[in-house]
């Protein structure tokens, strides 16, 4: 298919009928191949513009333009001006722009380039966008090493929350020697805000197969699983359809393409607990015991699911396995900065008008995402704070908003990626409220297995709860912060010792919002 | 079980049904089947567009699903894809809108403006 930088969508209607559009679509079409621009540049017809009173109008995208109330005269003008070097006439372009377009970024996607395009329950729409080449690749060409390597290589991290190196982390299960090695891939996603893995799942299950068995065959393991939360039945049910075609096609089961490695994949439905989604306490969880967290070390990679050596890796993380074995690791290391590439994938929501989802080179600024692929703050309202990384994220000021996210720009203010979730709010938000939500919502899901977070949180809840009513003091500021502290220094897993994040920069960036109900 | 070389055969003729797929098709119309998209309503959407078809006894028009593109707010969401032309996307789809776009897009040949989302070389 041709690319065309821009489009030109030109309404024909009664009235732009009548004004002469077609032989100014004429003329346009003329001075567009005199300067050469008929393959850049695409003319459609469409039916009204939903303008009135406007003669010819047209709109140019991407870039939104919309031309009103034009002459003959003026369309070399434009085709000079605006399509061969680039400026918009203004004079001639309507203020506003007609509506909200949105650029999905298809460009730029790796573990999202085939979700909306192609039917996920068909492997041969994947075959055809050039699915299983890189397992090929892998099997047949590669050594489990050089897979390693070049994961290692390519920079890629863990897209779960922590950021580990991911070929790092497969480098220390891969020369162990046992009878049974077990890849899990943590398909949880429980952290508020994020349904990044559930797009991935549903949209192309079979780039989440191919990445499954590239690692497989990288550690040496000859089973998988997919530990998946039970509320993403459409992902169960796509992901169930695309492991019975991979078997069909030959891609799993034993002696795979001749090449002596077997592999199957399994699926495990969580019962959705949070603490579910802690690598060891899904490892619990998976055998049948109740989902508490385990003791590191032993790290899963040496010991974990029924004391096997287990590789436990995000969604996101292993859907870009794929294209590195693919294109090379130097290739993938084009997106995003030094030490964080890539691409990452973003779920924004709140006080937005485009609630959704977007994937962009890592290190894209927080402005970027909210303006270019959040639709911007609410239409009239002006941006308060961001809660970036999950409910376990940190509040983030407007004095922030130009931050690259990327793990190592937010570690600067103490903030993280997380899963990516980024919950917007503008001045109608009221911080004391949030952040009372995500208290109830970290004492809801603590599992009660250690004391500093199953009584740190009760004691944050109150705390919280009393100030919301207006009967705090100035001191249960301090207290709360020392209780998340505590929390922090002796919890026995991530989950009690996150609450440290939010509480803090809640009451760092926005004290005025507590101050207002305590006196 | 196949071997590779079936394999391989496989995805070039996939490739190929693919091409030869859209070119007995004057469009492709492509409805998002994510979790966002049947809550609000595809399933109603893509009924919509295939009866409207059928009534209008349109021949050239292959339709199928898709996941999800990630504007959640702007589902259901529908591309119209014709070969040589930028994918049209139509967001906030409904009965009534999936109905007149068949009626001006797939018969007529015009874009339905007001529900076009975005225009992207997918
Ligand atoms: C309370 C808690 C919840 C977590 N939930 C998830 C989750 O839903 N999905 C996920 O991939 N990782 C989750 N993690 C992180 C995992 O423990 C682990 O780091 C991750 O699965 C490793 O994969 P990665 O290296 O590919 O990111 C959670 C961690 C904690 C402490
Ligand atoms: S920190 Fe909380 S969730 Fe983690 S083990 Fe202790 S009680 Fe359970």
């Amino acid at each position: 298919m041709k690319f065309y930088r821009s489009h030109i969508l030109i309404g024909i209607d009664d009235s732009s009928l009548a004004a002469g559009v077609k032989e100014i679509e004429a003329l346009l079409r003329s001075e567009l191949q005199k300067n050469n621009l008929s393959d850049e540049i695409n003319i459609l017809e469409t039916g009204t513009l939903g303008l009135f009173g406007t003669g010819v109008s047209m709109t140019v995208f991407p870039e939104q333009v919309t031309y009103v109330n034009l002459t003959a005269a003026d369309v070399p003008e434009i085709v000079s001006e605006h399509f061969l070097k680039g400026r918009p006439v203004t004079r001639l372009a309507l203020k506003a722009p007609l509506k909200k377009h949105y650029d999905y970024n298809y460009k730029n996607r790796i573990v999202l380039a085939n979700s909306g395009k192609i039917n996920p329950e068909d492997i041969k729409d994947y075959l055809a966008a050039g699915g299983y080449e890189a397992w090929e690749k892998a099997l047949l060409i590669m050594q489990p090493g050089e897979v390693v390597d070049e994961v290692k290589a390519s920079g890629l991290r863990g897209r779960g929350g922590a950021g580990f190196p991911t070929g790092l982390k497969w480098s220390f299960t891969a020369p162990i020697k046992a009878e049974q090695k077990l890849f899990v891939i943590n398909a949880d996603e429980g952290e508020p805000g994020t349904f990044k893995d559930r797009l991935i799942m549903e949209g192309d299950p079979h780039k989440l197969l191919e990445g499954i068995m590239i690692g497989s065959y990288a550690v040496g393991a000859t089973k998988a699983y997919i530990y998946i939360r039970g509320e993403y039945k459409l992902c169960i049910h796509r992901l169930e359809i695309a492991i019975k075609d991979a078997y069909e096609y030959g891609l799993l089961g034993n002696n795979i393409f001749d090449s002596g490695f077997d592999l199957d994949i399994y699926i495990k439905i969580g019962a959705g607990a949070y603490v579910c989604g802690e690598e060891t306490a899904l490892i619990e969880s998976m055998e049948g015991n109740r989902g508490n967290p385990r003791s590191k070390p032993p790290f899963p990679g040496v010991q974990g699911a029924w004391q096997l050596p287990t590789v436990v890796n995000n969604v996101e993380t292993i859907a870009n396995v794929p294209a590195i074995i693919t294109n090379g690791s130097e290739w993938y290391k084009g997106y995003g900065p030094d030490g964080c590439s890539g691409t990452k994938v973003f779920t924004i929501m709140g006080d937005v008008n485009l609630p959704g989802l977007c994937e962009v080179d890592m290190g894209t600024s927080l402005r970027t995402i909210i303006d270019e692929f959040g639709g911007g703050v609410k239409e009239g309202h002006q941006f308060k704070a961001a809660l970036v990384g999950g409910a376990a994220g940190v509040f983030l000021p407007i004095e922030r908003l130009d931050v690259n996210m990327d793990y190592n720009s937010l570690r600067n203010y103490a903030a993280v990626l997380g899963s990516g979730a980024i919950l917007v709010m503008d001045e109608r938000a009221d911080i004391v409220d949030m952040l009372y939500s995500v208290i109830r919502f970290f004492r809801h899901e603590s599992c009660g297995k250690c004391s500093p977070c199953a009584n740190g949180n009760e004691m944050l809840y109150k705390l919280i709860s009393k100030i919301r009513k207006g009967k705090g003091a100035p001191e249960d500021l301090y207290n709360m912060d020392k209780v998340a502290e505590a929390m922090f220094h002796s919890s026995f897993c991530a989950l009690g010792q996150s609450l440290v994040m939010p509480i803090r920069s809640a009451i760092e960036h926005f004290k005025a919002d507590f101050l207002k109900r305590i006196n | 079980m196949k071997t590779l070389a079936e394999l391989r055969m496989i995805r070039e003729k996939a490739q190929e049904e693919m091409k030869l797929r859209e070119s007995n098709y004057l469009f492709k119309v492509v409805v998002g089947m994510g979790t966002s998209g049947i809550a609000m309503g595809s399933r109603e959407v893509m009924k919509a567009i295939l009866e409207e078809i059928a009534q209008r006894g349109i021949k050239n028009v292959l339709v199928t699903q898709t996941g999800e593109k990630g504007l959640s707010s702007l589902e259901p969401v529908v591309d119209v894809i014709e070969e040589g032309k930028p994918t049209i996307t139509y967001g906030n789809m409904d009965i009534a809108k999936a109905r007149k776009m068949v009626a001006e897009h797939l018969v007529n040949g015009k874009v339905v403006n007001e529900y076009v989302v975005s225009t992207e070389n997918l």
